[in-house]
């Protein structure tokens, strides 16, 4: 009975995004304040009842409920509570349900929030976003409905991937999709705004905050993927330039460049037109990363729909949203008037400087993404573009992204000056020299460019710090009148220095660990020892165990360093019971200067086992790095809330003007 | 500045940007990209040895055995021809005799394939759909549960 309810009420959903698409856009055209108000209760209405559908999916997943089918082939009685309610975005049906719901709840927040947005840009927005809405809602009824029932039911289900079965990736779905699916906000504006032909600097301060949202989550979502791929798949790597990760990767990207460009049209009212464009490029992105995931082409963990007719159904919308944004956007972007100027050396350059290089880094990896796709529908022959590829060519391109980085927020709006932007620099390139001839001196292995890559890490990590102390004039002024300049900083200058600064320790960490990682494969009889990195591992041999749902064989390692105990590792090969597959699970000791990773192979004749043994270095600084982007994010978002009454006097002006 | 001259500077970085990520799109395709054979074209058409390809089949029953160390030979075939196989390293969690596999390496001059790496599936009834698709176009009858991750499900 729930379960039709949430169909019935997903339905609904579907009837009242389609009003809600249509009623105010008509509103706006013929300027009716009373259609266009529409779009506000129509918008909350819409999130409530996919709320409602959303929610009856979870009952059925938590009370077992095999009479739907979606339960049947995800999940199992004998599953943990938090993979119960995780299993619902676990598959495809489900994922689908919980991307139309966090499109709801955007549109609900526009609604809700924004209070003080012209009347007509407001209902063109939550028109746009409707739109997406209905394509969506379509999509899952017509394709992918998770409400359909099995007679008879069976008397248990499948289970769920136990290599799901994590609390990383219980919560990496949510937040990528939340990233995903903010940036349609921010191409909702961007179409509305085209719709109207007109674009002012308040449209800028609308749309940075939803934009940041997206990106924080996208940037942590992407993070928990890769470190649970690190920990659960037992290859010791963090990122291996999977189609499906790129997905992810490439609307990051745009998402950077369109975060920053929209920082130039807000502070300066320049770059109004390629923000535009940027925002619709970055949700195109976004579908496409739906769509690669989600229709098959791809081969992957995520590509759970392998039925041809929802790759073509992801594939219409997309080229529907896409090609529909690039088309008005080349017919209306000629109305929108070109913004204030500004010399090459400024704020402004540095920022477009920046654009040019991320959205040139996200077409490289666009390339490499669809290459073997293109190939493969154009001749037949089947490639694969690997790491190597990606490594030649987004690699050198971040180089001076990464260099011009910490000189930006150096320089001046309009017109900055370098020398002294540099001057200000002296120390981050100091350390950064330091650092270089250290690594140079002291590290005899790895590539020769290794050391400049810490390097140059280093400098945008004391670069961002730079910034701060300058900002406070530490040095030029007594201590405490610096604490207090720095005190009466704006948290938006806090967050993007932090966010900079992870984005160097995160170089940092990437560099190490691909560069200076040490790898050992062996077969080890039990009480044997190894030795890597200064640890000594001492194999003690395997031992049998059981847990809730699995039954495994663990290694028991015993860690040492210098004679001294550090740890003891057990890393496993489990057996779940359903489905019955077999997992591998790595024993790691994570410290500062770098994880220690065992993985459990097979028993070899003769008692031995296959044992694997990594060394990372630094590879907690790429976590550590993503979380303070997040952070940084977040302490930049707070900063919003403080003035509100800026976009109030954008309104005034906007409602002085006749609009109806 | 003249409004020009700013014009010509932004066109001009983005210029160079742009034939410096091209240069190296086409450097980088020329050289890193991994073709996807099976041994059934191996054996039309010949893979000079030492050039990095992947091979992709399934693992023939029996052809299993366990070496020296970490040492693996399996045989992979596509139930026309076969190729043995050499790896050394941890095999995924789901190679299994008979099911489908996907290896990259290199051809030695006398027939054997070194592989370096082993790709890992996700799931047990999964079938890396390269594999699926060229083996059915050899002729290959597979159950439908080969292609689909998910038995039962979906209508």
């Amino acid at each position: 009975m729930i379960v039709e309810l949430g169909h019935f009420a997903l339905v609904l959903a579907l009837l009242v995004a389609v009003f809600q698409m249509v009623v105010p856009a008509w509103g706006a055209y013929v300027r009716d304040r009373e259609l266009m108000a529409t779009a506000e209760p129509a918008a909350l209405c819409q999130l409530g009842l996919l709320l409602v559908a959303f929610l009856s999916l979870i009952n059925a997943h938590v009370t077992s409920d095999f009479s739907v089918a979606n339960v049947v082939a995800n999940s199992h009685s004998t599953k943990p509570l938090i993979y119960r309610i995780a299993g619902v975005w676990g598959n495809h049906e489900g994922s689908m349900v919980l991307w139309v719901l966090i499109l709801a709840l955007f549109g609900g927040a526009v609604a809700a929030f924004g209070r003080n947005l012209p009347p007509s840009l407001k209902a063109n927005v939550l028109a746009v976003q409707a739109s997406i809405a209905v394509a969506f809602c379509l999509f899952i009824l017509l394709t992918s409905n998770p409400f359909l029932r099995v007679d008879p039911p069976p008397a248990d289900g499948n289970g769920l991937n136990p290599i799901l079965q994590d609390p990383a990736l219980a919560f990496h779905p949510p937040f990528l999709y939340t990233g995903y699916v903010g940036f349609s906000i921010a191409y909702s504006f961007a179409i509305a705004a085209l719709i109207e032909g007109r674009l002012d600097p308040a449209w800028a301060r609308w749309v940075r905050p939803w934009t940041l949202l997206a990106w924080m989550c996208l940037t942590i979502g992407i993070a928990m993927g890769s470190w649970w791929a690190y920990y659960e798949l037992g290859w010791g790597g963090w990122w291996f330039w999977d189609p499906v990760e790129n997905a992810s990767f490439m609307p990051w990207l745009a998402g950077t460049a369109l975060l920053h460009s929209s920082l130039v049209m807000e502070k300066r009212d320049a770059l109004k037109v390629w923000t535009i464009l940027l925002a619709i490029v970055t949700f195109s992105l976004s579908l496409m990363g739906t769509f690669l995931v989600r229709s098959g082409v791809l081969t992957s963990v995520h590509a759970f729909a392998v039925d041809p007719r929802r790759g073509v159904f992801i594939l219409a919308i997309m080229t529907m949203f896409t090609g529909g944004g690039l088309a008005l956007y080349a017919w209306r972007a000629r109305d929108l008037r070109q913004g204030g100027l500004f010399a090459p050396i400024s704020r402004e350059g540095a920022l477009v400087l920046n654009n040019i290089l991320l959205t040139t880094a996200c077409a490289t990896v666009l390339i490499g993404t669809l290459y073997p796709l293109l190939l493969e529908a154009l001749t037949g022959a089947k490639i694969s573009v690997g790491p190597p590829y990606f490594n030649m060519t987004f690699g050198p391109l971040m180089v001076p992204l990464l260099l011009a980085l910490p000189f930006g927020p150096l320089l001046a709006w309009k017109r900055g000056d370098l020398l002294g932007a540099a001057q200000r620099l002296m120390l981050a390139g100091l350390l950064a020299v330091v650092v270089l001839a250290m690594a140079l001196a002291g590290l005899r292995r790895g590539p020769i460019l290794a050391p400049f890559g810490l390097a140059l890490g280093v400098f945008v990590m004391v670069g961002a710090v730079s910034d701060l102390a300058y900002r406070a004039r530490l040095g030029s002024v007594p201590l405490e009148e610096a604490w207090r300049r720095l005190k009466g900083q704006p948290r938006s200058a806090f967050g993007s220095a932090l966010a900079h600064f992870g984005a160097g320790l995160l170089v940092v960490g990437v560099v190490a660990t691909s560069a200076y990682r040490e790898e050992l494969i062996l077969v080890m009889q039990p009480g044997e020892e190894t030795k890597i990195a200064g640890y000594t591992l001492a194999f003690r041999g395997v031992a049998p165990a059981t847990g809730p749902n699995y039954r495994e064989t663990v290694g028991l390692f015993d860690v040492s360093r210098g004679g001294e105990a550090v740890t003891r590792l057990e890393p496993s090969k489990r057996i779940y019971d359903v489905p019955p597959q077999p997992t591998t699970e790595a024993g790691i000791h994570a410290a500062w200067r770098g994880d220690l990773y065992v993985v459990l192979g097979d028993a070899q004749t003769g008692g031995g086992f296959a044992v694997r043994i990594f060394f990372n270095p630094l590879v907690r600084c790429i976590w550590i790095g993503a979380l303070l982007m997040f952070f940084a994010g977040a302490i930049s978002l707070s900063d919003r809330r403080l003035r509100v009454g800026a976009p109030g006097r954008a309104r005034r002006l906007l409602n002085a003007a006749p609009a109806e | 500045m003249t409004r020009k001259q700013r014009r010509g500077t932004l066109i001009g970085v983005c210029l160079a940007v742009l034939m410096m990520a091209v240069g190296l799109v086409l450097f980088a395709l020329r050289d890193s990209i991994v073709f996807f054979h099976t041994p059934s074209d191996i054996a039309e058409k010949p893979v000079a040895p030492g050039q990095r390809f992947r091979l992709g089949g399934l693992v023939a029953a029996g052809s299993v055995k366990r070496g020296e160390g970490a040492k693996v030979d399996f045989v992979v075939t596509d139930t026309l021809k076969e190729i043995p196989v050499t790896y050394e390293g941890m095999l995924p969690d789901l190679f299994r005799e008979g099911q489908g596999v996907v290896a990259e390496g290199k051809l030695t001059p006398d027939g054997r394939f070194v592989a370096d790496t082993v790709l890992a599936k996700h799931d047990e009834t999964y079938m890396p759909p390269e594999v699926a698709k060229a083996l059915e176009a050899k002729g290959v009858k597979l159950g439908k549960g080969a292609y689909h991750p998910a038995g039962p499900v979906s209508q």
